[in-house]
C-alpha cells in the first residue's frame, strides 16, 4: 500500500469511530423530533439534552443551557458578534476590537458591520502572533461594545493569553467573545476560570460530525435571536434540531477531552522534532511563536519556493497538507495571517502547514522528515526567484 | 480545484527545465510578491526556436503551463512561436481552473519576453515584431 499521512487536522480531523457508533441509532430507529410529545420524539429530547450536558461540562460551563447548537464555528462566531454588536448598537455603543489574523468568520463578519455604522480596531499580533493585553486595554473607548479574539490561530497556532484578554474587557465592563475552534478538544478549555462570555466551537475540529457546532453563552448574557422561528434553543435559534450531529459532536468531544494529557505530550515531542529538523533546511522559517502554540501546529516557510507547488509534491508522496500562498487561497495576497506577523510577500508565499492529532505516529514524523527536503531542494532548483536569493547572498 | 492529467504529468515531470548558458534569448515575467515567475531561455537558429528551457517559480499550475509552453514552441519557426497564445497552451493541458488562467498568460508571455531579448541583443528593435510587453498586474485578473 503507498503512503498516506493526513497532516491537515486545523482543517478537519476524521470522525471518531465512538462518535459514529453514538450518532447510529439517530438516523435510524430514533428518528422522532425533540418538539414531539410521544415517546419517540422524548428519545430525541434526552439525546439532545445529555449531549447539552456533556459538552458544557467539557468546557467548564456552569450550566447546560449556556450551551446553544448550531452548524458550526462560522455561524456561532456571527452569531455572537452580530449580538453583541446588536446589544451595543442598543447603548450606542459602536465600537468592535478584534485582532488582525482572526478567521474569516469573524473578520467578514467585522467588515459587515463596518457598512453598519461600526467601528472596528484590530489589534496587531507582532512577530509571534500573539496579542498584547495592554494593547488592547490603549485600544477600549468609552464606545467599546465587544472584545473579540482568536482563542488559537488557525494557521499558525499561536495560543492567546484568554485570561489576561479577558480581564482587561472586563475591568471596561465589555463583552469577551473568544473564537476557540482550534482550541476546543485540543487544549484544555475552561469558560469559567478564563471568564470567557461566549465561546465559539466546531465539531469537526475534534473528530465530530461536520456541520455541527455550539456557541457557548454566559448567563445573564441576552443575546438577540440569530433564526427567528420555532421554540429550539430556546427560541434563540429556531429549526428542528440535527439530533445525530449534536449526539455525535457530544461523544467526541467528551473522547477528545479525555485524551488531551495524553495526546498532548506526545504531539509536543512529535511538533518540536519536525521543527528542529525541518529547521536544518537552508533559508527555512518557523512562523509564530515556538512555545505558545497548539501541540499539534508547525507551520514553516521555505524561502524560494511556492506554497502549492510544495503541496502537490506532497501530495504525490502522499502526504495532505496546506498552506498560506496566495494560489490555495485564491487571491493575489497570500494568508492575512502570515501577513500580520510581519511576512514579506515572496516569503509567505513559500509557507507550509501541518497540523497533527491523535492518529499522527512518530513514523509518520520520520516519513516527513525525510520527504520534504529533497522536495523543497527540487523546487528550489528551478525557481529563478531561488537563484536570486543564492545569488544575492553569495 | 482540481488539475488535469496532463497538468499533473507536467507538474510532476516537467518538460526542457533548467538554465541554458549560452541562450539566444532570455525572457523573465512576473514577480515575487505576486507568487509567480517564469523565466525562459531561448537557442535560435535560422529564426527557427532549437531549444528552450525555462525556469519557475510558482504554484503546479504556473509550472506546468511553463513546460508545456516549451513543448508547444521547441523546433518551430519564430513566426510561429509568435502566435503561441495563452489558449493554446491551456488547450494542450486539458483546461487549467478559472483562478489558474493567469498562469497560461505568463507562460505566454515568457516566450514573447525571450524573443524580446533575442531581438534586442541582435540590436533589432522587438516591439514591431513582439509587440509590447505587458505589465505582469494585468494578467492577474482573479481575485
Amino acid at each position: 500500500m503507498s503512503k498516506f499521512i493526513y497532516a491537515d487536522n486545523a482543517a478537519t480531523t476524521s470522525l471518531s469511530p465512538a462518535a459514529f457508533e453514538a450518532m447510529k441509532p439517530y438516523f435510524s430507529e430514533f428518528y422522532g423530533n425533540a418538539s414531539s410529545l410521544y415517546k419517540l420524539g422524548g428519545q430525541s429530547q434526552k439525546a439532545v439534552d445529555n449531549a447539552r450536558s456533556v459538552i458544557a461540562e467539557c468546557i467548564n460551563a456552569d450550566k447546560p443551557n449556556t450551551i446553544f447548537f448550531v452548524s458550526g464555528g462560522s455561524e456561532a462566531d456571527n452569531w455572537a458578534i452580530k449580538g453583541a454588536a446588536e446589544l451595543g448598537e442598543r447603548k450606542n455603543k459602536k465600537h468592535i476590537i478584534s485582532s488582525k489574523f482572526e478567521h474569516h468568520a469573524v473578520l467578514h463578519t467585522l467588515e459587515y458591520l463596518e457598512k453598519h455604522g461600526f467601528e472596528v480596531t484590530l489589534l496587531d499580533v507582532h512577530e509571534n502572533g500573539i496579542v498584547r493585553p495592554d494593547e488592547l486595554e490603549k485600544a477600549i473607548r468609552e464606545d467599546t461594545a465587544l472584545v473579540t479574539i482568536m482563542f488559537a490561530n488557525n494557521e499558525i497556532g499561536t495560543v492567546q493569553p484568554i485570561k489576561e484578554l479577558a480581564e482587561v474587557a472586563h475591568k471596561h465592563n465589555i463583552l469577551f467573545h473568544t473564537d476557540a475552534v482550534q482550541a476546543v478538544g485540543n487544549v484544555p478549555v475552561d469558560v469559567q476560570e478564563l471568564g470567557i462570555d461566549m465561546l465559539s466551537m466546531s465539531s469537526h475540529k475534534f473528530h465530530g460530525p461536520k456541520g455541527m457546532g455550539a456557541l457557548y453563552v454566559r448567563k445573564g448574557i441576552k443575546l438577540p435571536n440569530l433564526i427567528h422561528g420555532g421554540a429550539q434553543e430556546r427560541g434563540l435559534r429556531a429549526g428542528t434540531e440535527n439530533t445525530p450531529g449534536i449526539v455525535g459532536m457530544a461523544a467526541a468531544l467528551k473522547e477528545a477531552v479525555e485524551k488531551i494529557p495524553e495526546k498532548n505530550a506526545r504531539l509536543e515531542k512529535m511538533r518540536d522534532r519536525l521543527i528542529e529538523n525541518l529547521l536544518q533546511i537552508d533559508r527555512s522559517h518557523i512562523n509564530g511563536d515556538r512555545l505558545h502554540r497548539l501541540p499539534g501546529n508547525v507551520n514553516m516557510c521555505f524561502e524560494g519556493i511556492e506554497g502549492e507547488s510544495l503541496l502537490l509534491m506532497l501530495d504525490l508522496n502522499g502526504i495532505c497538507a496546506s498552506s498560506g500562498s496566495a494560489c490555495t487561497s485564491g487571491s493575489l495576497d497570500p494568508s492575512h495571517v502570515l501577513l500580520s506577523i510581519g511576512l514579506p510577500h515572496e516569503i509567505a508565499h513559500g509557507s507550509l502547514r501541518l497540523t497533527f492529532g491523535d492518529e499522527n505516529t512518530e513514523e509518520d514524523i520520520d516519513y516527513i522528515i525525510k520527504t520534504i527536503p529533497p522536495i523543497v531542494e527540487r523546487l528550489r532548483s528551478m525557481s529563478p526567484l531561488w537563484e536570486k536569493i543564492v545569488k544575492e547572498n553569495s | 480545484m482540481a488539475y488535469s492529467e496532463k497538468v499533473m504529468d507536467h507538474f510532476a515531470n516537467p518538460r526542457n527545465v533548467g538554465e541554458m548558458p549560452d541562450a539566444d534569448g532570455i525572457g523573465e515575467v512576473g514577480n515575487s510578491r505576486c507568487g509567480d515567475i517564469m523565466k525562459m531561455y531561448i537557442k535560435v537558429e535560422d529564426d527557427v526556436i532549437t531549444d528552450v528551457s525555462f525556469k519557475t517559480f510558482g504554484c503546479g499550475a504556473a509550472i506546468a503551463t511553463s513546460s508545456m509552453a516549451t513543448e508547444l514552441v521547441k523546433g518551430k519557426p519564430i513566426s510561429e512561436a509568435l502566435k503561441l497564445t495563452n489558449k493554446a497552451v491551456m488547450e494542450a493541458l486539458d483546461g487549467l481552473p478559472p483562478v489558474k488562467v493567469h498562469c497560461s498568460v505568463l507562460a505566454e508571455q515568457a516566450i514573447k519576453a525571450a524573443l524580446s531579448d533575442y531581438y534586442t541583443k541582435k540590436g533589432i528593435d522587438p516591439e514591431p515584431i513582439v509587440g509590447k510587453a505587458t505589465d505582469c498586474d494585468e494578467c492577474h485578473f482573479h481575485n
